[in-house]
């Protein structure tokens, strides 16, 4: 189980997400997945239907930002620590 | 005669109510986000806001009590497999696309630009305009959204490309409203169903020009005869052109109106035929919006900009133009507007007009209303955000 935790900008659209949750899966696309399921429509947050991450979303596994921001492919052990964050953008 | 107004801005959704000949505001739906568009569907009062979030994407919302609490509505995909052909960011060092192989991309939606509601006839259907340049539709009230392939594999894109290598010129270009999200790809901004038959419609495309169908999506041409352009050797070109907002007169559907980046066209047969009614020396030439009257084909209102080069409020001040004689002559109205240190720019969709009702908004977060079919008019706000779109419920 990996231990995900959120940023607080995506309470706004799931008011029942805790601030850090354990997640199974060996990816970071796997990890979405299985959020997707447990919070229906999570994923269209972080991934456009391609797949990729949009571009002003970030994610950490072990604090460093994934690299594969085109499908998500990054291993994630179990206990890893794993951030989605809001990249620091807007206007 | 509406008495409620919708504004999307980029940081939230705005809704002014007409109560005791008083107009004013609720507080800000969705704060903080911004919205492309948003509308109320004439048929059932539903209110759809198109949010442009620019970390978690685009999605639709709707409110179905009257703009009390909203909710998420379907995303809308691409499906696997849309591709559109890449178009280079224009670089004034790379002068010359030609020779160059034909690339194409993935499609991924980037922005809902504008909803369209078909008429009675079809409940439950509305299409909506998008970057990069699908339209969408749904047959059940946004439960579930649909590209229509027939104008995405059209032609003049460069044919059906879920099947492999283009098989035609694509004549779609790139519209700079789509820079921002990091390609130049085209976006379909304007949806006017003929409230005859709601299988008839005509899209709006940047920078492409006006397509129609007539059989409800299963066959789409290209009507941009007439249209003028001031940027290719060939003026009459069939495609090519900029649309800035394309409408129709609901009474008197055959009547068209275009403001475009090259002037203000009308047609009085369906888009069979434009006609160029734009009047430099009265300032009627550039803009982005256009408002056409429910009744009378002949009247239309726009609010113009100087010129395509500076883009601001003319001479520093605002006004809005009307004609009511089919483009032939147009009125000037000033009063109630400022005159002066003024750089508003109005964009493409914050203009709408509902009976005696005009209002627009302006990207430096002014709106203003008239009651008297624009020749006077009221200050609705002046420090609201940037405003998206315009729109009588």
């Amino acid at each position: 189980m990996a231990q995900v935790t959120f940023t607080r900008h995506l309470l706004r659209f799931f008011p029942s997400l805790p601030e850090t949750e354990e997640v199974a899966g060996a990816t970071v696309r796997e990890l979405l997945d299985a959020l997707d399921r447990r919070y229906p429509g999570f994923s269209g947050y972080i991934v456009d239907e391609l797949g990729r991450l949009r571009r002003h979303v970030n994610v950490f596994v072990r604090e460093e930002p994934i690299y594969d921001r085109e499908t998500l492919a990054d291993k994630v052990a179990p206990g890893d620590k794993v951030h989605i964050m809001q990249a620091l953008s807007g206007g | 005669m509406s008495d409620l107004v919708l504004l999307a801005t980029k940081k939230g959704t705005l809704i002014f109510d007409r109560k005791n000949g008083r107009w004013s505001s609720r507080p800000i739906a969705h704060p903080g986000m911004a919205v492309s568009y948003a509308a109320a569907d004439p048929r059932d009062g539903t209110m759809w806001a198109c949010m442009d979030n620019a970390h978690w994407g685009p999605a639709l919302m709707r409110s179905r009590d009257a703009g009390t609490t909203w909710e998420d509505a379907s995303r809308i995909s691409y499906p696997k497999g849309a591709r559109y052909i890449e178009q280079l960011i224009p670089d004034p060092k790379v002068m010359e696309e030609a020779g160059k192989p034909v690339t194409y991309k993935p499609a991924a939606l980037m922005k809902v630009w504008v909803l369209g509601f078909a008429g009675k006839d079809q409940p439950g259907v509305i299409h909506a305009g998008t970057l990069p340049g699908g339209l969408f539709t749904t047959r059940d009230g946004g439960e579930s959204w649909e590209l229509n392939r027939p104008l995405w594999n059209h032609d003049s894109r460069g044919g059906d490309l879920f099947a492999g290598e283009a098989t035609s010129k694509n004549e779609w270009g790139g519209t700079p409203a789509a820079m921002a999200y990091g390609d130049f790809v085209p976006g379909i901004h304007s949806v006017a169903v003929d409230p005859r038959d709601s299988n008839h419609l005509y899209i709006a495309v940047s920078s492409a020009g006006v397509v129609e169908t007539r059989d409800g999506g299963k066959t789409w041409a290209g009507c941009n005869r007439g249209m003028l352009n001031d940027y290719l050797p060939s003026p009459e070109a069939a495609w090519g052109h900029d649309p800035h907002f394309v409408t129709l007169c609901p009474g008197q559907p055959e009547r068209l109106w275009q403001q475009n980046h090259c002037g203000v066209f009308t047609s009085e047969d369906g888009a069979g035929r434009w006609k160029r009614v734009s009047q430099p020396d009265a300032s009627v030439h550039f803009g982005f919006p256009i408002a056409a009257d429910a009744k009378d084909g002949n009247t239309a209102w726009v609010v113009p900009l100087r010129s395509d080069q500076e883009r601001m409020s003319i001479s520093g001040g605002l006004f809005v133009a009307r004609t009511q004689d089919g483009g032939a002559s147009w009125q000037s109205f000033r009063e109630g507007l400022p005159q002066e240190h003024c750089y508003d720019v109005i964009y493409r969709h914050a203009l709408d007009a509902s009976g005696d009702r005009v209002c627009f908004g302006t990207t430096t977060g002014n709106a203003y209303l008239s009651e008297d079919r624009g020749e006077t008019w009221r200050c609705l706000g002046n420090n609201l955000p940037p405003i998206h779109s315009v729109r009588f419920a």
